[in-house]
């Protein structure tokens, strides 16, 4: 089934003549109304005039994360505040969080590609669907929330946690679809079977699943235990949140609501664009957007982009599956989690030496993060004789690091000099998942 | 009155134990007893010691995350019954014990223990008559 056939399946020739009008008009929205942009394209000598297809968009410059942070919180914010209806904040790489303001047209947009996502999933007005990614200032709870409503499915808001309730209601309900991250949805499998759960007792037949780079491998566990099929949604809120891309039934490769947001493929390195096919890092200009329009923000997916018209019917072009980064971001828990984050709540208390590591791990499938940090020798006074006041400075940095990464760390105190001195930023990590 | 007892943070790793018995070792101080806090990634590490505060300094310069506690220690004769009744006299005063061990020392048993008011503590050790232990006189003992 195709939500938008208009625009999902339209000639490669008026896709390209939609996007350069397009491209044309938000250059000129931004140019006179985001400071940022109009200062960058001066400075390139490029007025909103020398862009008129979708090929001039080379002339544009990048943006990139940090130009979101150094204009916290609303320098990059085109809409007059009187026309935001919505304001969601994701993780930055240090201190502030990124923070991107919705218009009441932007909301209107996201929600019709999130019904082209469901809808290519087999969703329809029939299903009863469980949103199961963390409502809040995070853009997966609502972005799926709102397309389920808009095309008509019986929506259960059900959030993350509380795994056995959910899952009754699942049983009870006849949940008939899902969204959540692919590890969340092997931890229901998991309780499932400890719970007596079979799956001819559950009715899901579709699984929504992103916020996290998964496999295929997972993806055909997800299906046998769940007795559901499994396809990609991917999404950031830089851009608008999930349902920038979608699988179709063919799951081979996510369709780019190109229409709204338009993908380049670059070296990271030189920063030229690659031809197709080719693995890069996955580059976004939103094509429409109000609230926060970004002109080729840098993802820092390593993805390549295959073009051609899919089985499905679907012209749009389809991203392949994210291999990687080109910087030092983790997922855990589906939330967006930088070194450099924990790295200045490290240096913000004196008890602990400057150096860290964090060591992710999935166990039972549900990824977990420990944080371990040295205490200074000059900090260890005569007070810490009993493990209580070393669990009780453990939990300090553990409820401040809470606060700034939205998700648990476990702090696991060393003795001083026992970290290894990084070289290097991913020195820091120690990713222990298998995927 | 009270004593000093080295508190060091040892990890549960291989190795780490060694490390501190042998820069003691190297500085030619003298264990008087010692027991470890245990958890499951680390373990406080309690010692009674010769020289405690050279002891200390050698430890950190070792690099180990060590410092000095103020511990109370008591003499009680080797009898049934005496640690009880020691306990009992913190217990009527309403002082907690943090934490306590104890260990025989030319013939008497030695009570050593943290509370969470020192002074006070130090007030009903003279009030009970207990004998209580400085560190002269333990390092005399050992």
């Amino acid at each position: 089934m195709i939500w938008n056939p208009n625009k999902e399946c339209m000639s490669r020739d008026e896709m390209s003549a939609l996007q350069g009008k397009r491209l044309h008009k938000i250059v000129e929205y931004v140019y006179h109304n985001v400071p940022f942009y109009r200062n960058k394209l001066q400075e390139m000598d490029i007025r909103p005039d020398d862009i008129q297809t979708i090929e001039d968009i080379h002339k544009l410059p990048f943006t990139t994360k940090k130009d979101l942070r150094d204009n916290y919180p609303f320098g990059l914010q085109a809409a007059p505040q009187s026309e935001i209806i919505r304001i969601h904040a994701s993780s930055g790489t240090t201190g502030n969080p990124t923070i991107v303001g919705y218009t009441r047209k932007d909301i209107g947009v996201w929600s019709e590609c999130m019904a082209r996502c469901l809808t290519a999933y087999g969703v329809t007005r029939d299903d009863i669907f469980s949103v199961s990614y963390g409502y809040g200032l995070f853009t997966g709870g609502l972005g799926a929330h709102y397309g389920v409503e808009h095309i008509g499915a019986s929506v259960i808001p059900a959030g993350t946690g509380n795994t056995e309730k959910h899952l009754k209601l699942i049983r009870d309900l006849g949940i008939t679809g899902i969204a959540c991250t692919p590890s969340y949805a092997l931890y229901l499998a998991e309780t499932m079977d400890k719970l007596g759960i079979r799956k001819d007792d559950i009715r899901l037949r579709v699984g929504a699943f992103g916020a996290e780079p998964w496999t295929e491998n997972m993806r055909c566990e997800i299906q046998e235990r769940l007795g559901l099929k499994g396809y990609n949604l991917y999404g950031l809120s830089e851009v608008m949140g999930p349902s920038v891309s979608y699988e179709c039934q063919m799951q081979n490769g996510s369709h780019i609501c190109e229409d709204h947001f338009y993908p380049e493929i670059i070296n990271p390195v030189t920063l030229e664009p690659l031809p197709a096919g080719q693995t890069g890092e996955l580059v976004f200009t939103t094509l429409t957007k109000e609230g926060m329009p970004v002109l080729r923000y840098r993802t820092r997916d390593l993805c390549s982009l295959l073009p051609g018209t899919c089985d499905c019917g679907r012209t749009s072009v389809r991203m392949g599956r994210i291999q990687g980064r080109s910087d030092d971001m983790l997922i855990i828990r589906g939330i967006n989690v930088f070194p450099s984050q924990v790295e200045s709540v490290v240096l913000s208390m004196p008890e602990f030496a400057p150096r860290y590591m964090l060591v992710v791990d999935r166990v039972n499938n549900l990824d977990t993060l420990q944080v371990q940090v040295e205490i200074r020798q000059e900090f260890f006074t005569g007070t810490f004789d009993t493990p209580a006041a070393v669990d009780a400075l453990e939990k300090r940095l553990a409820a401040k690091l809470k606060s700034v990464l939205s998700i648990s760390a476990k702090v696991q105190l060393k003795a001083p000099g026992t970290i290894e001195r990084s070289q290097g930023k991913s020195a820091h990590v120690i990713d222990k998942r298998q995927l | 009155m009270t004593i000093n007892q080295l508190s060091i943070f040892i990890e549960n790793r291989s190795g780490t134990l060694i490390k501190v018995l042998e820069a003691l070792k190297e500085a030619k101080i003298q264990i008087i007893a010692s027991t470890i806090a245990d958890t499951a990634e680390y373990g406080i590490y309690r010692l009674i010691c010769s020289e405690p505060t050279r002891a200390c300094e050698c430890l950190k310069k070792a690099g180990v995350a060590v410092a000095l506690s103020d511990v109370f220690a008591i003499e009680l004769d080797n009898e049934p019954g005496c640690a009880a009744d020691a306990v009992q006299a913190f217990s009527a005063a309403g002082i907690s014990i943090t934490y306590m061990y104890s260990f025989l020392l030319g013939g008497k048993g030695i009570l050593v223990f943290r509370t969470d008011d020192n002074a006070h503590a130090a007030d009903v050790i003279a009030k009970a008559g207990l004998r209580g232990i400085d560190e002269s006189a333990l390092t005399g003992m050992a």
